[in-house]
């Protein structure tokens, strides 16, 4: 079985889900991700969806669950690239992924990502300041 | 008595071929004075001869009662083509079938001739089965008619959808969607495709849909609404919602219509200055040119 590879660039985790996943490539990746973030200390985590033509209600939680792991973790995450007849299939099985950051592309995704986590580090700062 | 029958018309259409097609020709012109700017006489003897060609073997075949049997295959064929270019073609309901009943006179009067000799044989029962036939091709003719002008209306229907949904680029990075007339399920599932086709393919992070056309907003069309934004966020567009007029905005409030987050605006100015922001775009103005 294909395991989907996570790479590392910069500070940020980059998943690329270049094929449609079933539901235990599905949760082995979640276990992965989860792994990875602790190990390197990533600060973001990029997925890019846009070669998924099929969600289902799983994988459409999956996405949802991964967002909240890397938010647990103290870590960012964008979701990018989602095909038009995915994001209508997730609104449509009315799954609330209201949580998630999105973006366009993989470009757009890393300026957001690199957005907030200025954002964070500059409230940490803030934070230290004040006291 | 039905093979008899059958056969007695099948050899009658036989042996008179030529005549009963001319004075079927004859009636059928009758009947369609007002019409032959729509067909030419040649085009309809044509027709009237290709279908006599056809008609001839079903009848000798000796199915009367039952048309959706495969030796009128060819007859039922003919007449769907028949009936369906004369739909395009502008023809009445009444005028299409009668390509099939002026077809009665011509074959009754032969059969009076016939059978008035013919003492074993009742002309009663040879009329009824002929007429029997005669009548369920001509309102399978009609049916046909029927289907295709509805074929027709839903085409034009489907165009009309087509037309009624553009998206348009505003700026480098912002769409904007004018919807026009009702809101039905239908209609917001094809916007909805347009939109988040039209972000991914111009790569616009702001898409405005402006409802100043939409003449009515109830919970239904407003779920329709949010559905499209959620959709549009999350491919990572964000959607605005403009040209709500006074008295949808009184009437919302009324039906307790929320579009929860999501940004709306009055006019689509309001909104192009919302996006601008959101992107850091500055207009500024200056002295006219």
């Amino acid at each position: 079985m294909d395991q989907i590879p996570i790479n590392k660039v910069g500070d940020f985790l980059l998943v690329s889900l270049q094929v449609d996943m079933d539901d235990h490539q599905a949760l082995l990746l979640q276990n992965d991700l989860t792994n990875q973030v602790v190990k390197t200390h990533a600060k973001g985590v990029l997925i890019d969806v846009s070669s998924v033509d099929i969600v289902d209600s799983f994988i459409g939680r999956m996405l949802g669950n991964m967002a909240s792991i890397t938010r647990v973790l103290g870590a960012n995450s964008v979701v990018v690239g989602m095909q038009p007849a995915v994001a209508i299939t997730i609104v449509e099985l009315g799954l609330s992924l209201a949580t998630i950051q999105t973006a366009l592309n993989v470009d757009k995704g890393m300026a957001l990502l690199q957005a907030l986590v200025n954002k964070a580090t500059n409230e940490g700062r803030y934070e230290r300041l004040e006291k | 008595m039905t093979t008899n029958t059958s056969n007695r018309v099948a050899e009658i259409f036989t042996r008179y071929e030529q005549p009963i097609l001319e004075d079927w020709l004859r009636e059928q012109l009758a009947a369609l004075t007002a019409r032959q700017d729509l067909i030419s006489e040649a085009e309809l003897r044509r027709q009237s001869a290709e279908l006599l060609a056809l008609f001839i073997p079903a009848c000798r075949a000796g199915n009367f009662t039952d048309i959706s049997s495969p030796e009128w295959k060819a007859v039922l064929a003919f007449l769907s083509n028949v009936s369906r270019s004369r739909a395009l073609q502008g023809f009445s309901p009444s005028e299409t079938a009668t390509v099939v009943f002026s077809l009665k006179q011509p074959l009754f009067s032969r059969l009076r001739q016939e059978l008035s000799t013919n003492v074993d044989t009742t002309l009663a029962d040879e009329l009824w089965n002929a007429t029997v036939l005669l009548d369920k091709l001509g309102l399978y003719t009609t049916e046909v008619f029927q289907k295709s002008r509805e074929e027709i209306i839903k085409r034009q229907q489907e165009e009309m959808l087509e037309l009624s949904t553009p998206v348009i680029k505003l700026w480098e990075g912002v769409l904007a969607v004018p919807l026009v007339g009702m809101l039905d399920s239908v209609r917001t599932r094809l916007v909805m495709e347009n939109i988040l086709q039209s972000i991914i393919s111009t790569g616009s992070s702001m898409a405005i849909i402006d409802i100043t056309g939409v003449p009515n907003v109830d919970t239904q069309v407003s779920q329709h609404l949010l559905n499209t934004v959620l959709a549009a966020k999350l491919m990572g567009a964000q959607c605005i919602i403009s040209g709500i007029r006074p008295e949808i905005a009184l009437a919302m409030v009324h039906l307790g219509v929320e579009f929860g987050d999501v940004v709306t605006k009055a006019t689509l100015a309001d909104a192009l200055a919302y996006a601008f922001l959101k992107i850091g775009i500055v207009v500024t103005t200056t002295a006219p040119h």
